[in-house]
């Protein structure tokens, strides 16, 4: 775990939204550069080397999906925290599937912001309670006994336990005071559900992806 | 004509290269998709053309019009569209009549066996009338989908939209029409003058369909091209008619909401409100027909309820729900239940931040929790103000066979959890 402040860059098409990003973070954590497109990203990212990247999940030429490929090619350590609006689930996981450690909502508040970057910065993954919620209902579908690969494939009793909790609005640390363990362990059942979503090739979570309509 | 080696990508389809063409490059098309030398396919083909006195040169005038060209002028993009997009709109169209030219030869040569085998009435009788079936098909099939799609005009009314669906279908119809009917006189024609009924007139009849057929031939790229013209104006036309309709609802909702923000720009609460509300107006908008409305799913009556308990106490409120299901009396008394919570919630912790209401939705039961960072109270000795707590939320839960558990504790917030049934963890 390294200290002080963590470098950014920040990717998103509407510069209005950079810019009070970076307003917000101001003196929280130190901004490297900025793009707004996708090919400006990947240069911006491959010059500035980042701690983390800031992505939004929409953007024209393939979004923050093709930047998290691009920049895998050359830096697969990059570590990226999602960022948007739009929240369609679809769109969410394939951004966390595709590598990113996290995704927050663009509503959240610049010291949360920071935090959550600190926290990805560190190794740790950043569920927002809509996140949380989008994977249980990733998960929550029947599961056949021909899994592939049940390991992956299913979340254990106490990963579903934390993630309800943040899909209830439980901080971390309450989530470790409501169930009895450490804040780490807390983290590491986070983890290993993030690492499920990018590892598992369950095919219902990408039929479910194509198939969920529910936008909000 | 060189050898120029072809790029990777277009090897493996079947496209005609202009520069590599010796008529219309049908030949190296179909070589360079082989893997052959195009000069063998085209010593081949004039072999086949000889050897069928000239019939293999349809095969050539249907590679003509079926093979795409690379580069061409429906390469890259189309108008400004993705080219992504543009390449799924190029191949789709010419798949279709691929297909359509693929059953149409697998039937005829189906006959033909069944004409070698004897088993058949008269070339007189049988060829009309598969002609007459195809065209009075063709024909049958338009008409049907002619008619409208009413849930496209009624998706936007009062907006300056014509019927979408009716425009796209259009200048298909116009060609399989008109194919239709040509396939019926065709065949008319053909079972007239196989029965000798015309007589002399089928001289005349001879020459004007010759002629015809050779000033078809000489019209037929002016009409191919005159169609596509059509086309992509249409699709213009399209565009900017929903670009008027998306600037007009711009207009109305959110660039009057940004107006009333910068009157109210002294009031911080008052702006977030107005964005958030016109925020979910706008979602609204753009994705209503994708979700099913409030009156059938639990998940969309939770978040109506608490966008009405935003609006009314200015407190944002954010609703994750897992799964669905559908509304009858317990889920109507969850969502009245859960409301009066997020009410509480809005009421005594107006400043504590958002208000976390998270819903596990099931048909077998549900859950709903809410959950506030207000100052939090003993739940042990409810406050007399809080009347509400204990009937509309405890006892209607109870009346219908749930429970509500409250969880408070002083400094720490309080969460509402509500459960109804057995939902399924």
């Amino acid at each position: 775990m390294s200290g002080g402040k963590p470098t950014v860059v920040i990717v998103d098409d509407h510069a209005i939204f950079r810019s009070g990003v970076r307003a917000e973070l101001e003196g929280l954590v130190e901004v490297l550069g900025e793009a707004g497109t996708v090919e400006e990203a990947v240069r911006v990212i491959g010059e500035a080397h980042p701690e983390v990247v800031l992505l939004d999940v929409h953007m024209p030429g393939g979004g923050g999906v093709e930047v998290i490929r691009r920049v895998a090619e050359t830096a697969p350590a990059q570590r990226f925290l999602a960022l948007s609006v739009s929240d369609a689930a679809e769109d969410v996981i394939a951004v966390i599937r595709a590598g990113a450690r996290g995704y927050v909502t663009k509503t959240i508040s610049g010291p949360d912001l920071a935090d959550a970057i600190r926290r990805v910065r560190d190794g740790d993954a950043v569920f927002s309670p809509r996140l949380a919620g989008f994977v249980l209902d990733a998960f929550a579908g029947q599961m056949s006994e021909a899994e592939v690969d049940p390991e992956l494939d299913q979340l254990t009793m106490r990963e579903r336990e934390v993630l309800r909790l943040i899909a209830r609005g439980y901080l971390y640390k309450e989530i470790a005071l409501e169930l009895g363990i450490s804040a780490k362990t807390v983290e590491a059942h986070v983890s290993a559900v993030l690492r499920k979503l990018q590892l598992s090739n369950r095919h219902e979570l990408s039929r479910w992806a194509v198939e969920r309509k529910l936008v909000d | 004509m060189t050898q120029a080696q072809p790029q990777s990508t277009e090897a493996t389809r079947l496209v005609r290269d202009p520069d590599d063409s010796i008529v219309a490059g049908v030949c190296a098309a179909v070589g360079r998709r082989l893997g052959i030398d195009p000069m063998i396919v085209r010593i081949g083909f004039v072999v086949c053309v000889i050897a069928t006195s000239g019939f293999a040169l349809l095969a050539y005038f249907a590679g003509w019009a079926w093979i795409p060209q690379a580069g061409g002028e429906r390469g890259g993009k189309i108008e400004g569209k993705p080219a992504a997009e543009a390449k799924a709109e190029r191949s789709r169209v010419p798949a279709n009549w691929k297909v359509a030219g693929g059953v149409g030869l697998l039937t005829l040569s189906f006959l033909l066996v069944l004409r070698e085998l004897g088993i058949w009435w008269s070339d007189a009788l049988i060829w009309p009338l598969i002609l007459a079936t195809s065209g009075a098909t063709l024909l049958w099939r338009q008409s049907r989908a002619m008619s409208p799609e009413p849930e496209e005009v009624a998706r936007h009314p009062g907006m300056m939209s014509e019927p979408r669906g009716r425009h796209r279908a259009g200048i298909a119809d116009l060609y399989r029409g008109g194919f239709g009917i040509a396939l019926v006189v065709g065949a008319v024609l053909l079972f007239l003058a196989s029965n000798d009924v015309l007589g002399e007139t089928r001289d005349v009849v001879l020459t004007v369909i010759a002629a015809t057929a050779g000033l078809a031939l000489i019209l037929a790229p002016f009409l191919w091209r005159l169609g596509r013209n059509l086309a992509s104006e249409r699709a213009e036309r399209i565009r900017s008619q929903e670009r008027a309709e998306l600037a007009a609802h711009l207009h109305d909702s959110v660039l009057q909401t940004l107006t009333l923000m910068q009157k109210r720009a002294d009031d911080p609460r008052e702006v977030a409100q107005l964005a958030r509300h016109q925020e979910r107006e706008l979602r609204a908008w753009l994705f209503e027909d994708e979700r099913a409305p409030a009156s059938e799913s639990l998940a969309r009556a939770l978040e109506t309820a608490a966008a009405d308990v935003e609006d009314a106490h200015r407190v944002p409120i954010n609703v994750v729900a897992v799964g669905d299901a559908p509304v009858d009396d317990r889920a109507e008394a969850l969502v009245a239940a859960a409301r009066e919570a997020m009410v509480n919630a809005a009421k005594f912790a107006p400043d504590a931040g958002e208000i976390a209401v998270y819903a596990e939705l099931g048909p077998d039961g549900s859950q709903v929790f809410v959950r506030d960072r207000g100052p939090g109270f003993d739940p042990e000795s409810i406050p007399p103000d809080r009347r509400g707590l204990r009937e509309s939320i405890i006892g209607r839960m109870e009346r219908f066979g749930g429970r509500a558990e409250v969880r408070s504790e002083a400094g720490r917030g309080t969460e509402v959890a509500l459960t109804i049934g057995e939902p399924g963890s």
